[in-house]
Parts: structure tokens; sequence; C-alpha cells
């Protein structure tokens, strides 16, 4: 079911402009995503090790981004970091996508009383304040990787599914989902078949807006001790146990704050410079 | 025609009121979903099975938790917030005034971040295109990008580390004079800004922007209206509603924000309270906490919402 007719005959790939800015945010995206899979070939020292005498010890060679605050070298632990950073980044945002989207797509279908409680229970659990939600999850269940996973992705399943449901109803006014009905298509077809090839650009890139959210949310709540907890350390938790450092500008605590920046930065620049017709809710 | 905007109000307050009932419900049963026993937390190991038994008659706990939730819901509605497990303080007096320091907190912060924002947001809209508007949605781009703690790190290090100017992570109680005054809240207050602002100058820009595409705006143009008179004078009354709309929403940013920057500065407000609660896992504290933020984030959006129906010359 192909409806691209708003860009009319511009609808091929040579209407996508290469711009500069995209691809440069693209790079560095690419860059940290190559880090955290590639992590233990690059790393140069093992994520525990002290390798240094001095703490909070400056850039030099052999130690690139200096040592931590027990003298363990930065930049492991940057490039171990990564993975926490990244991979429960990833895992909750496609968790929270594929739920909100599955639940948005469904309710703009069937309509009705569905539809409304749905909305009505999610738009509650969305006036929660997002950092106040993982605090308590946190002080009733504790932190694990898995339960950050989970908490992360409950928070932005309303997001994800308000986004996907206000494009899902306009495509349900159209004529072939009509027809659909009437061929007695079930449900899941609707939402798999007509609807998702219709709004999948203007979802996928909500999903790397929601990425943006959960990296700084999690980040947040690493930074509070409350998320990613030792021995394993993301960027935030990095960024926390260095905080020590910040009166002589260490690069300890430097470093992992701009890490967290140079993705999220590159990411929303990365979305805002994508071809319109990706990006646009009108695209289809 | 009547109005529908008293109609339209009372449903936008009737949604707030179930959105906060829905809210109690969680927050109280997340809360409560602890292992561990809270009277054998709360006598300790060595309590005799009688005092534990006493105690949880006293405290409702032998009872449904439906029932324990109504106790509890009863109980603020008459001001009493319960008992702190931590140190045995009723929660009122952890509370009251710490409230009150977040609530300076977040008033200065308030105050600054209004008039800068829309200021900037304004101005950006009007002169859309230019180097000045490309300057300053990037910057409020990267701004959004990165978390607060981040911010508060690279505001330290400019303020205090490279330029001395401000102490860095300590909140000083010396606040008789008025530089110390000024000291002790600047970190956090410009930490809290920057982050807030962002917000509000990329909505208010866009709620300005969205008005200079309507055709009168367009007719004043044609007509010669320099670019300032075309904005402040046609433009800006109609943009008025989005605008305020924009400013009860960043500010509800807020709520994030404190609860990162208070940690960091060691500012003594009801977030650093509410965090160092989580760590003790001190329920009847966090529970009252997190309902005063709750409410507070619902005030903002639901005022936000209002003033979205009350400017709508549509709805009147």
């Amino acid at each position: 079911m192909k409806t691209h007719t708003s860009t009319g005959s511009l609808a091929t790939w040579s209407g996508y402009r290469i711009n500069p800015v995209g691809l440069v945010s693209f790079c560095v995206v690419l860059f940290w995503a190559l880090v955290a899979l590639f992590a233990p070939y690059l790393a140069p020292h093992s994520v525990g090790d002290m390798v240094d005498l001095d703490y909070f010890g400056p850039m030099r060679p052999g130690l690139w981004l200096g040592s931590d605050y027990l003298g363990r070298d930065m930049l492991s632990r940057i490039i171990y970091g990564t993975r926490y950073t990244v991979g429960i980044s990833l895992a909750a945002v496609f968790i929270a996508c594929f739920t909100g989207v599955v639940l948005g797509m469904t309710s703009a279908v069937l309509r009705g009383p569905v539809d409304m409680v749905v909305s009505r229970v999610l738009d509650a659990m969305n006036s929660i304040p997002s950092k106040l939600f993982g605090l308590m999850v946190v002080a009733a269940v504790g932190s694990s990787i898995p339960v950050l996973i989970l908490t992360l992705s409950v928070i932005y399943i309303p997001g994800a599914y308000r986004f996907s449901r206000s494009l899902a109803v306009n495509i349900d006014t159209m004529d072939f989902m009509m027809v659909a009905r009437i061929r007695g298509e079930k449900l899941p077809y609707l939402i798999g078949s007509e609807i998702l090839p219709n709004i999948v650009g203007p979802v996928l890139a909500d999903l790397g807006l929601r990425f943006v959210f959960i990296v700084l949310l999690l980040s947040g709540l690493s930074f509070l001790g409350l998320g990613v907890q030792p021995p394993y350390a993301d960027w935030g938790a990095l960024v926390r146990e260095n905080i020590g450092g910040l009166p002589f500008a260490a690069p300890a605590v430097i470093v992992p704050s701009l890490a967290i920046a140079t993705l999220t930065i590159s990411v929303n620049l990365l979305i805002d410079n994508l071809p319109r017709k990706i990006r646009d809710r009108s695209a289809s | 025609m009547t109005s529908r905007v008293p109609s339209l109000i009372l449903g936008r307050l009737f949604i707030a009121l179930v959105t906060l009932t829905i809210v109690s419900f969680a927050v109280f049963f997340a809360t409560t979903l602890l292992p561990g026993d809270t009277a054998t937390i709360l006598l300790g190991q060595a309590a005799t099975p009688e005092a534990i038994a006493g105690l949880r008659t006293a405290m409702h706990l032998d009872e449904p938790a439906l029932l324990r939730f109504f106790y509890w819901i009863g109980g603020l509605f008459q001001g009493d917030l319960g008992t702190s497990y931590a140190n045995h303080m009723p929660v009122a007096t952890l509370i009251g005034g710490r409230l009150l320091n977040t609530l300076k907190l977040a008033g200065l912060t308030t105050l600054i971040t209004v008039p800068l924002a829309l200021t900037l947001g304004i101005t950006a809209a009007m002169w859309r295109g230019t180097l000045y508007d490309r300057v300053v949605t990037i910057a409020t781009i990267g701004i959004i990008s990165v978390p607060e703690f981040v911010l508060a790190t690279l505001a330290v290090l400019l303020f205090a580390v490279y330029l001395k100017w401000l102490p860095a992570l300590s909140f000083t109680y010396n606040v008789d004079s008025f530089s110390g005054l000024l000291r002790a809240y600047a970190m956090p207050v410009i930490t809290l800004t920057f982050g807030v602002s962002a917000q509000m100058i990329r909505m208010s820009r866009a709620a300005v922007i969205e008005t200079l595409n309507t055709p009168y705006v367009e007719m004043a143009l044609l007509k010669g209206a320099s670019r300032p008179r075309m904005v402040l004078r046609h433009a800006l009354p109609n943009a008025l509603g989005p605008i305020s709309n924009a400013v009860a929403l960043s500010l509800s940013y807020l709520v994030g924000g404190v609860i990162i920057v208070e940690t960091i500065f060691n500012y003594p407000g009801i977030a650093k309270l509410m965090v160092d609660a989580v760590s003790t896992r001190d329920l009847p504290l966090i529970q009252s906490c997190a309902m005063i933020f709750c409410v507070g984030y619902l005030i903002l959006i639901t005022a936000a919402d209002i003033v979205a129906i009350l400017s709508n010359p549509r709805l009147r």
C-alpha cells in the first residue's frame, strides 16, 4: 500500500539531500555504536585495574584520558561505559516504542471504549514526572539492569503511544482502511500491513528522540546513584564517582559528561536534519 | 451561542482530579511493593513478637492494602503525612522548611527565566533564518540534549574552577549578607535557568513562528510594516496563548531539574530530602515528597491547558 503522493515525482532517492550537519552527527552516532560493539577490543586496560599511582591523573600518553578517583584508566572505563549507556537505552527504547506503537495503532483502529480507557490511563502515567517515577521504582524494588530497562521503557510508553495514535488516527480515516475492513481483515493485519507502513518514517524519528530522553534519564538516575550499580558503570555513574575531581577540572569528570553530550546532541541533530519526507507527520 | 469555555475548564479540572487519583494509587502501591515487614524494620531484630504484632495493629499493617490506601489519603487531607521511619519525626516537620527552600529556588529561577527566555525566543522568531536565530536554535538544542548534571558540571567548571567567582560544590548556609545569599543561590539557579530557558525559548519561538505563517501577518508585511512592528503589534497578541502555555509547560521541567540540582549542589530542599529518603528507604517520606512533586507538576500542566483554552478565541 504505497501512498507517497504528497511529494509527487520527487519520491525517489535523488530527493534525499545530504546535509553536512546531518552527516557529521550520523558519524558521531555511528562512532559510539562501534565503540559499544567492539569495547573489548578497543579498551587498552581492564576496567577494574588500577594502573596509575595517582588519582585524577591528567591526560598523558598511555593514559589518554587520565585516571579516575582510584587510579583506573579512564579511556577503558568510558569505552565499557558506552555499552551500558547505549545498550540499556536501546533495549528500553525498543520495548517502549514497540509497546507504545502497537497500543497506539490498536486504539486508533478499535476506537470507542478501548481507546478511551487506554488513553486515560496512559495520560495519567504521563503526569508523573519521569525522574520521580524512576526514583520511586528504585526505592521499591532496588536497582538492577533488567529493572532499569523495564522502568525506562514503562516511563516512555505513554509518549510513544500518544504520538503513534495521533498518526494512526489520520490513516484510519483513509479509504483503503475502509476497504480492508469491508474485506473482513482482522486487527493484526490492519495495524501491521495497512497502518504501520504508512507511519513508519515518523515513528522511527520519534524512536530516535525517545532514545535521547532515555539516555538523559538513565544518566540522571545513575548520577544520583540509583541507576547502574558498581562494579558496573555507565557514563552517568562515571560522572558521579569522579565528581570529587571537579574542583581540579579532572578529565575523569569532564570526559564522561562530554561523551553523553556528544551522543545526545548528535542524535537530536541527526533527526533534525533527516530528509523532510521521513520526519514529517504528513509524510504519508 | 453560549460560551463553551467554563465547561471545557471544568472538564479539564475533572481530568486533573482523576489523574491525581490514579497517580496517588500509583505512588502508594509502588512504595508498598517494598519487600520486608515495616514493623520489623522499625523495631529492629531484637523486638518481641508481641511488640511487632502490637505495632502492626497500631499502624493498620494487618489490614488490606486498599484500606491502608484510604487511611493514607485521609491522613493527607488532614495534614497528617505520617512519621518518618528513619528518625521517627513527623514527615510534615521534615518537609516544612525544605519545601520553602525548594520553592525559593524555583521562584528565583522562574523570575530570571521567563523574561530572558521570552526575549530570546521572540527575537529569534522575529529574525528567523538569520545567523542570530541559528545560534540561538543550535544552543538550545545543545542545552536540552544534555542532562542537568552535565550542565551543572560545566557551570561549576566555568564559574568556580576557571573564573573562580563562586564556590564549587558547597552550599554555604551563611546567607546573612547579600553577597553570601547571591553566592549560595547562584550556581543552582544558573543551572536550572539554562535548562528551563532552553525549553521555553524553543517553544515560544515555535509559537511565534506559527503565528507568523498566517495570512494577516503576510498582509502586514506586504503593507510595509517593519519586522519588529509585524511581530510585536500583529503576531504577538495572537501568540500570547501558546506562549503562556509554553511557559507553564517549560516550568514543569523544573520538577525534574530540581532533583538533580539540589543533589549536586547539596541544596537543602525537598528533592534532596527525597533522594536521601530513597537511599534509606523511608517510605512515608518518599510517598509525601512524591505526592508534592506530582501535585506541583499536575498544577503546571493543567494551568498550561487552561491557558490554552482561555486564549483560543474560537471557543469564546
